[in-house]
């Protein structure tokens, strides 16, 4: 692989930028493999990494159906934080956000992480002490979160109207290594060292059926024909209930559509992300200067990647009361994801009742700031058949009462 | 927006006025059941890419509960019915084969 730094691209300038390689390979599907994970999303590739880095596990293929990082992860708005409530969730976003840190040197690609802070907003009493609990929580886990007082969040954000008449600012839990990261740049830099490792991403290539024999996986059945594999990771966020049809099992998941904006770009006014969980609305301003603004998610299941007008209508009448001054802003761009809820809030890694068959997946409105931790913990899970950080997220915690309850917690966040 | 047309009070409703109350048809488990019925009951969903029976209440308006037949993909709405009933009935299965012909239920 062509490595990148400052000399390359010195070099590269020189010779009017004719020597660029091509960042990953796009071969055709090998008869089979050790190992194939569907789904080239952030997960799905972290997955498969970490299988190679940390396993030795190479003989392995990436299936996706669109474009690399087409799903989810290309359309969210990249809140990284890990101020979560219970311990197997602390472990596994603060694993997740520690290695965000250390991602761009990992895999020699600027994923442009910045770690500008996250502040939750507190306004109502109930927020108050729910985030209270939570800072005292994350003191515990090792997390460093602080719990602040009105006048602190006015200076980090100075455009933000505390004294809102419905909702005042009563205070909110600040992390201040949590961030942001360029979505795609996670997804391409992945693939990269992926292919880089003899791995296979193949993109436009569905999975259309899973072939079992006698309870056990044995391949897949693909757009671009059949492929035999030892094992199989289920990847794909918001269809994870269509791919557990045709493996012949059912999953406590409800696919609903999420949606986010774009504002024109701004000169730079915001440099925290603000999230405001009971007026339904969070924004952050991008290095491009657009303010990146998303709400909540629609109450029904869909798969139309589009969602209810309304929902948009809601977030940007609760943050121009929040934030006056983007009362005249124009909004670019708007776009929705198909994301998968499970009943307790928290995510599924796990075996399921198909040997050979893993599944990571339920990470519904926030699985971005995940991405590297869910594919170190699911890595594992695959390749010795349990993993301390994914074991307590199993499917089968829903038949135990075993929950891991995020949603009083997290509200709509991301 | 999607448009309902509640089957008790006839009113075409917007969805601003409707709550959505999940996969409809569910089997009710009590005391007594394992787990695993339990689990099918609360947790356990079909979430199919396309034809989906679900459970609405008039909210905003008469207030009562009511169900429909919708395609998860398109949005297209197959029919609203009754909430007394513990399946699609026929009609209904006709409009959706009717709509979507290689749809198995
Ligand atoms: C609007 C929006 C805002 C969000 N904001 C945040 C945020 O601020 N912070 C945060 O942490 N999270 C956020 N999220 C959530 C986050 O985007 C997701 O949890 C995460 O990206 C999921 O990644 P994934 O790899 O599991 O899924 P995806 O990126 O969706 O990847 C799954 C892939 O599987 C592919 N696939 C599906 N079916 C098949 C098949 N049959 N064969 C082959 N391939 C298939 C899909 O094409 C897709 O590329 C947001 C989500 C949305 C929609
Ligand atoms: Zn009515």
């Amino acid at each position: 692989m062509q490595r990148y730094s400052v000399f390359a691209v010195a070099r590269e300038a020189l010779r009017f930028h004719k020597g660029w390689q091509r960042a990953w390979r796009s071969p055709a599907p090998k008869k089979r493999y050790d190992a194939i994970i569907v789904g080239a999303g952030g997960h799905g590739l972290a997955t498969a990494y970490w299988l190679g880095r940390n396993h030795g596990i190479r003989n392995v293929a990436i299936l996706e159906k669109g474009w690399l990082g087409g799903g989810n992860t290309g359309r969210n708005t990249t809140i990284i934080r890990s101020n979560y409530l219970q311990d197997p969730s602390a472990a596994i976003y603060e694993k997740s956000r520690s290695l965000y840190e250390t991602m761009s040197q990992d895999l020699n690609y600027n994923v442009m992480f910045s770690p500008r802070g996250v502040i939750m907003l507190a306004q109502t009493h109930h927020e108050v002490r729910g985030y209270q609990r939570t800072a005292h929580a994350n003191a515990l886990q090792g997390v460093t979160t602080e719990f602040i007082g009105p006048d602190r969040v006015k200076k980090l954000v100075p455009i933000i109207n505390i004294h809102g008449p419905r909702y005042p600012v009563l205070g909110g839990l600040w992390q201040a290594r949590g961030g942001t990261a360029r979505h795609d740049a996670v997804a391409w830099g992945y693939a990269r060292a992926c292919s880089d490792m003899g791995m296979d991403v193949i993109q436009q290539c569905e999975v259309t059926a899973i072939r079992r024999d006698g309870g056990r996986v044995t391949g897949v059945a693909t757009t671009k024909g059949d492929i035999a594999c030892d094992k199989l990771g289920l990847v794909v966020a918001g269809h994870s209930g269509v791919l557990a049809d045709m493996a012949g099992f059912r999953l406590p998941i409800e696919s609903v559509a999420l949606q986010a904006l774009v504002s024109e770009p701004i000169k730079p006014c915001m440099d925290v992300v603000v999230m405001a969980n009971t007026v339904h609305g969070y924004m952050s301003q991008s290095d491009k200067g657009e303010m990146v603004i998303g709400g909540g998610a629609d109450g029904y299941n869909n798969y139309t990647q589009r969602g209810s007008f309304h929902h948009i209508e809601e977030t940007v009448r609760a943050l121009v009361e929040t934030f006056p001054m983007i009362s005249r802003l124009k909004m670019l761009r708007q776009w929705g994801g198909i994301v998968d809820m499970t009943g307790d809030r928290s995510p599924i890694l796990s075996k399921t009742p198909v040997d050979g068959i893993f599944v990571n997946c339920g990470w519904g409105t926030g699985g971005f700031k995940a991405i590297p931790g869910s594919g170190w913990a699911m890595a594992e899970l695959m390749a010795k058949g349990t993993s301390p950080l994914a074991d307590p997220f199993s499917m089968f915690r829903f038949r135990e009462g075993r929950f891991i309850d995020e949603s009083v917690a997290a509200g709509v966040a991301h | 927006m999607l448009i309902l047309t509640c089957p008790n009070c006839g009113i075409a409703a917007d969805e601003t006025e409707l709550s959505p109350g999940g996969q409809a048809h569910l089997k009710r488990f009590g005391p007594g059941s394992d787990d695993s019925d339990f689990e099918g009951y609360l947790f356990l969903r079909d979430n199919p890419r396309g034809v989906h029976f679900e459970r609405w209440r008039h909210a905003m308006g008469c207030g009562k509960w009511f169900h429909a037949a919708r395609c998860t993909v398109t949005n297209e709405v197959f029919a609203t019915y009754s909430a007394q009933t513990s399946e699609p009935p026929q009609d209904v299965l006709d409009r959706i084969t009717a709509r979507r012909p290689d749809w198995q239920s």
